[in-house]
This record gives C-alpha cells, structure tokens and sequence, in this order.
C-alpha cells in the first residue's frame, strides 16, 4: 500500500527567534529540504513615506533613525545628503569629517551585530553575539557622549551635525582604536577556523555575481560575491575621497564570504576614523539652515553606503516646506530579493544561516 | 579502602544500609521486607540528590555561561541569584499549562511525564561509593544504553502529539540522530568493557581500583567518542539538533508551557548529571582516586568528579555553534564509527594477549595506554585530515581591492589580479 505524502508547508515567522524582526518566510518542506520558498513582508510597515509628506523637511530626520534602527547614523546621513543636495546646502569641513567618522562608527557597531547574530544562527549559543556586543556597547558610549541617544541618534542635521565632539570623545575613541584591530584578530581566531562554523556557512546560499548583480544587490552582499562595489568609492560623498581604504571582496558568495567581508569591513572602517581623526579639521560643525527651510523645486536621487548597502533616497520637492515625495531605496528590502534563489534546495537550518548572513533588518525592509 | 564498618562511617554511606539490613536480620524481618527497605532507603537518597541536582544546576549552568558569555548571569535573587531556580519554579508552577486544540491529550500530557522515567532510573546504577550501589545489575552498562534509546520514543511522542511542524521537525531529527550517535556510543562503550571484562559498573570501578588507573587513560579514544555522542544524546551543542532554538524554536517541546515545560527543562538537566555520573564511574575511576578516598568519602569524589564532567558539556554548550543534522550524521558514521571499530579492535587485541599469554597486569597495562593514547593521536588527527581536507585548501580570506571593480557583461568573473592585493597575513 503506497503512503499518501503530501509536503510540508512551515511558516519561519513572523515571530521567530532568527527572522531579527517580524519577517516571515514561508517554506515548502520535503524532509528538511526546502522545495519552495516565499517571503511575506510588511509586518512592520509604519507607513514612513506617508507619513514623511506631512512633516517638513528637518522633521523627517527622526523617521530616518526607526527605519534601520541598528544604523541610525547612516539613516540619517543618507537622508541629509540628499536635502542639502537638493537644496544646494554647503557642509562645512568639519561637519563632513565628523559625519564620516560617525558613519563608520556606526558600521563598526552595526557589523558586530550582523556578524555576532550570523554566529548565533549558526547555533553558537548567544556567545559570539554577546562579545561582539562589547565592542558596539562602546561604540553606542560614544554616540551617548555626543548626542545623548545609543539607538535613535537624530545626529545629523541638513548642513551639518547637530553637536560638536564632547571633550573626552577623541580619548575614549582612541583607546576603542586601539583596542578594535586586537579584538578583531581575537574574534578570527576564535570563529574563522572554527571546523563547526565552515561546515555550516562555507557553499550555503550562494549568491552568484551574476545573480548579485542582476537583483540589485549591494553591500556586503554583493561584495561577498565577488564583486568590488562600494559607494564610498565610486559615487564619494561627504570627505570619502580623501580616505584611503581598500574594499574587502569574497571568493565564492556564500554565507562565510560574507561573514568575513564584514569582519574586513570593520578593520577597513577603523583605518578611515583614523585617517579622518587625524585630519580632521576645526570650524563650524553646522551649517546655518532655518528650520523651515524650502529648497527649491526639483528632485534628487542621493545614495550612501550604509552597513547593509547601498541606501538611497528619492526626494522631489515642489518648494514646499515638506517633502512631495519621499521614497527610500532600502538595501534589506532589495538584498532580501534572491532569498528564494538562494535557500531552495538546501535544509532548513541553512535557510536560517543563510538569512542570518543577509543582515536584514525589519524596520529598514517595511519602513 | 579501610572501612570503619560503622553505620556513621560517612566516607560510605552504604555501611548504614548494611547495618539496617542486619539489624532487620537480627529481628528476623522476612527477605521481602528487608529488600524493600533498603530498597526504598537508597531510592529516596537518590531522589533527593537529583532533586537538588536538578534545581541547583540550571543555577550553576546559567552562572557559567553567563561568565562564558562576559556578562554575570542571575545575581539577583537571594546571595549571588542562588533563589534564582526557586523563583523560575515558582513562575512555572503559576503559568497555565496550554494544550493546542489538535494535539492527542493523552499523549501530549503523559510524555512530560513519561521522559522522567528513564532520566531517573539511569542513576539506579551508579556506583556513589564502594557499597553505594542502588542496583548492582550485572548488565549496567547495556541498562544505561537501553535508557538512553528510550527517551527518544518518548521525544519523538512529545513532538507528535503537539500537532505542531516545529515540534515534528524536531521530534524527526531525535530519531534521525539516535541511530547515529548510538552506534558510536556502544561501540566505544565495548572498548571498556573488554578491558574490565564485566558490564557491571561497581565491577568497573573495582578495575580501575584493582590496577591502581583510570580508564581513560586505557580507552581515551572511547572517552572522546563517548563524550560526544553524550552531548547528542543529552540535546547540547554542537548536537541540540532536535531542539535548536535558531532554527525550530524548541523542536519537540516548542507547545509546552507551565510546568510541562518545566519537567522537560528540569529532565534536561537530569540528563546531563546522569550521563556525567556514567562517565565518572566508567572513564574516571567513579569513587576510586588514587588513594584519595582514604580521607575524602568516595561518594563526594564520585560528586565532584561528577561536576568536573558537567562542567565541560557546559562549556561545550557556551563555545561551540551547532551541527546539521546531516552533518552530524555523517559525523557519526564516517568519523567517529570507524574510530570506534578499530579502537575495539585494539582493545581486544590487547586484552586478548594479555589473557593467553597471562602476563602481568603492570607490564601489559601501560603498554596499553601508550598505544592507545598514541593511537588516539593518529586516528583523529589523520582521520580529521582526511574528513577536513576539502576546507584547507580553498582561500578564506577576503581579497582587498583599492578601486571599484565591476565586470560587464561578457567580462568572464571578477578578478583582476593586478588590483587584488593579497593580505599579508592569513
């Protein structure tokens, strides 16, 4: 007598201890192989785009901290570039090294997290993530010291920053320079080599370059694949022309490429907060922009390179003082694109580890 | 070891149940009677040791991985958080047991229960001191395989019966992963009883007593092997398989609240004592010490030792991240089954040159441990070369690129050596 079988459909989420949020994967299961796999999105959508249209231009700052709210800096970065791009605003020089060691600190602390929960998927109980979670403590000090916030900054303003550096910031920063490339070499040591963790991310989810570029990829998604990109590089803004810094790129595209272009990531971060330390300069760290302030009509397409890739924004103002359209081309939402691709045919747990490497981030994805 | 032979001589607490038993005698108390009162008397003592074990230990694992983890753990509640498992009990107790409106009740409530069972009995065996042995079964290593085996059936009904793709996941893999690990475990398990040459476990430690070593010192192979198939079976990384919580969320037992839960969570940890304890008494030398047990009383040895073993599937738990569950299978089938095999095959040699040419115990046994120790060695490191190989040669780290470099269409991949500058260190 033949068994009636019939396959296994299994929802990953919303609420599942490594969807980092309330994203949900539905999976089609034979065995422990995924057959099919689709994502369901939009459990946090907080209608941000809306929403941003009815405030004015300075007051959308904050929207930018709660949509990647483990990168808040570039969030707002991203977004004050694109105002003063579009309203002509010029930065002073100050300002623009300070936005450019903040964004790296913020990346620092954003990639300890990607890579400490990365381990923590990989079933490496929690240990991983909680050293890692050393480092972005101190990070998030740092930010506290400034401008009073460790997650929501609200730092940056249109034409500068909203503080200038508290006296003991550049001593509390250059004992988390130093310290930074020893903890590095320690966290390789101790992960990188480790049989367990190869076994689990070494060839799963491969992202081929084609496939990376062809859905849009970026950061270190996209660079896991092989393929040098960086925004800092190739579209400079703010003083990254001046930094010298080298783009850590994969072999392969699988999970464990990706781990380590974002362990790179920090080492190469580290060398641009201190190059831009020692340059910076002394001056203004604001420009003076009114708080209702209405830049001219037109429309800009302005991007960065935030911890998750590439983040842009689309602005168009019809010299108002709100935005008339205010869209955000988010790097979780378009680097989760090839999931599909990339988890079908292999098991559960590599869909998780797998997922684990993209370094989503629900708030960024459903704005 | 000189016994006092008093019934207060509490370097073996076994004196006063022999002296319980001739004090009934002496009344002239039928057979029965004197069965069921030592019986039940080292059954209680038992009980309660496991009890406190049970409670104690998820403070003393939440402690250690805590400082594992740099951060310092429960501190809260009473001196250093030592309340901390009383007010978890106490929460658990309050908290409403759910049951899933498909889930088979029966089923669903007995396996909670039923899971006890075997967790208990495998201390029945365990020799706490030279007299201190519940039952001194003649087969008390094959009860304790036996033991192990049956709480998989028992998982896998816990995952079945909550009607839950989780928990059948979960329940799944326990199955899978039996049949791996067991194999390895038992075969390792041969190794020691050809050199003791008895399965019962008092007869065991009486052999490491008798020639003055520890096993593990004969057998560390089988030690290893047998560490690690322990972690598969107790559901602690590498192996928590069944019950991974970044993937199936707690797998079989993902519906159970309250103080189902609670029996679940608290069996976990009577698991992990009693196969600590099973090491102790066959890798350890149980009570026995080197001498120490004349002034230590053996069950606190036995103890202690105990914990040194827990101590290390704690660690386990905090550094290393998990297996897939292929991977674990074929970790068990290709490594560490072929391993066993010829680490039987040695031992028996040896025992069997030992016994037909009667040599001596003092110049076979050291002979012995240096080539299985040498042998260990080997085995695992060629092996692991042989298994590991395909990860040694592919380059790991990311290559560094000073510029963009983006191929177009039609370019073939993306390397350009000439701007990838190799890292210096690797």
């Amino acid at each position: 007598m033949a068994i009636d079988t019939e396959p296994l459909v299994v929802n990953i989420g919303p609420q599942h201890p490594s969807t980092h949020g309330v994203f949900r994967m539905r999976v089609t299961l034979d065995g422990e192989r995924i057959t099919d796999a689709e994502m369901i999105v939009g459990y946090l959508h907080r209608s941000m785009e809306k929403l941003a249209e009815e405030r004015t231009w300075t007051q959308n700052i904050p929207f930018t901290d709660r949509m990647d709210y483990l990168a808040a800096m570039t969030g707002n970065l991203s977004y004050c570039i694109a105002v003063e791009r579009l309203a002509s605003i010029e930065v002073p020089e100050r300002a623009q090294y300070l936005r450019v060691i903040f964004a790296e600190l913020q990346r620092i602390a954003s990639h300890a997290m990607a890579n400490g929960t990365f381990v923590n998927d990989c079933g490496a109980w929690q240990t991983p993530l909680l050293y890692m979670f050393r480092e972005r403590e101190k990070v998030l000090d740092l930010f506290e010291m400034t401008c009073g916030a460790r997650l929501t900054l609200n730092y940056m303003r249109i034409g500068g920053v909203a503080f200038d550096l508290p006296d003991e910031f550049l001593p509390q920063l250059r004992s988390l320079l130093d310290e930074l490339p020893d903890r590095i070499a320690e966290y390789e040591q101790l992960l990188v080599d480790n049989e367990i963790l190869l076994m689990r991310s070494r060839g799963i989810g491969v992202l081929s370059p084609e496939m990376a570029m062809n859905s849009s990829m970026s950061g270190p998604m996209l660079r896991g694949s092989g393929i040098a990109w960086d925004v800092r590089k190739a579209d400079p803004y703010c003083v990254y022309d001046r930094m010298d810094f080298d783009i850590p790129v994969g072999h392969t595209g699988d999970s464990y490429d990706r781990f380590r272009v974002r362990m790179e990531e920090v080492r190469q971060s580290v060398r641009i907060i201190e190059q831009a330390v020692a340059q910076l300069p002394p001056g203004r760290h604001c420009a003076d922009v009114p708080l209702n302030f209405r830049p001219p009509e037109g429309e800009i397409y302005s991007r960065i390179e935030s911890p998750k890739g590439e983040l842009g924004f689309y602005l168009i103002s019809d010299g108002g003082p709100q935005p008339y359209r205010f869209h955000v081309r988010s790097p979780s939402l378009i680097n989760l694109s090839a999931l599909r691709e990339m988890v079908v045919g292999q098991t559960v747990a590599d869909a998780i580890v797998t997922l684990g490497s993209i370094d989503l981030n629900v708030g960024e994805m459903d704005r | 070891m000189q016994l006092l032979g008093r019934w207060y001589d509490f370097r073996d607490l076994g004196n006063g149940v022999a002296r319980l038993i001739e004090a009934l005698e002496d009344v002239g108390a039928p057979d029965g009677v004197i069965y069921a009162v030592t019986g039940l008397l080292g059954a209680v003592a038992i009980l309660v040791f496991v009890a406190i074990a049970a409670v104690m230990n998820s403070w003393i694992e939440r402690r250690l991985i805590a400082r594992i983890q740099v951060r310092r753990g429960p501190n809260r509640t009473g001196r250093f958080g030592l309340l901390q498992p009383v007010a978890d009990a106490i929460k658990l107790i309050q908290k409403e047991a759910l049951q899933p409106a498909r889930a088979d009740g029966l089923v669903f409530s007995l396996a909670p229960i039923l899971i006890f069972i075997p967790a208990i009995l495998a201390f029945a065996v365990l020799p706490w001191g030279e007299q201190m042995v519940l039952a001194d079964l003649n087969v008390g290593v094959l009860y304790l395989l036996a033991l192990g085996s049956t709480t998989t059936i028992i998982i896998f009904m816990a995952g079945y019966a909550s009607n839950n793709k989780y928990a059948l996941l979960g329940s799944m893999r326990a199955i899978a992963m039996l049949i791996s690990y067991e194999l390895p475990m038992v075969m390792a398990l041969l190794g020691v009883v050809t050199f003791a040459g008895t399965m019962q476990m008092s007869g065991i430690v009486a052999f490491q007593e008798t020639h003055w070593s520890w096993l593990i010192f004969f057998q560390p192979l089988a030690f290893l092997i047998f560490l690690l198939g322990s972690t598969a079976e107790l559901n602690r990384t590498p192996a928590d398989i069944s019950e991974a919580e970044s993937e199936i969320v707690a797998g079989f037992h993902i519906e159970y609240s309250g103080m189902k839960f609670g029996l679940f969570y608290a069996v976990e940890l009577i698991n992990a004592v009693a196969v600590s304890g099973v090491i102790t008494a066959l890798f350890l030398g149980g009570w026995w010490a080197f001498g120490l047990e004349q002034w230590i009383p053996g069950w606190l040895i036995f103890i202690g030792k105990l914990y040194g073993v827990y101590f290390i599937l704690i660690w386990f738990r905090g550094t290393l991240p998990r297996f897939r569950i292929d991977q674990l299978m074929a970790f068990a089938w290709k490594f560490l089954l072929p391993l066993a095999i010829v680490n039987v095959f040695a031992a028996s040699i040896e025992v069997l040159l030992w016994r037909e040419y009667d040599l001596s115990a003092g110049l076979v046994l050291p002979i012995a441990a240096a080539v299985n120790l040498a042998l260990a060695v080997v085995l695992i490191a060629g092996w692991g070369r042989v298994m590991g190989a395909a990860y040694e040669q592919e380059p790991r780290r990311p290559r560094l690129f000073s510029e963009i470099d983006v191929p177009l269409p039609g370019d073939g991949p993306a390397s350009g050596p000439a701007a990838a500058s190799e890292p210096a260190t690797a």
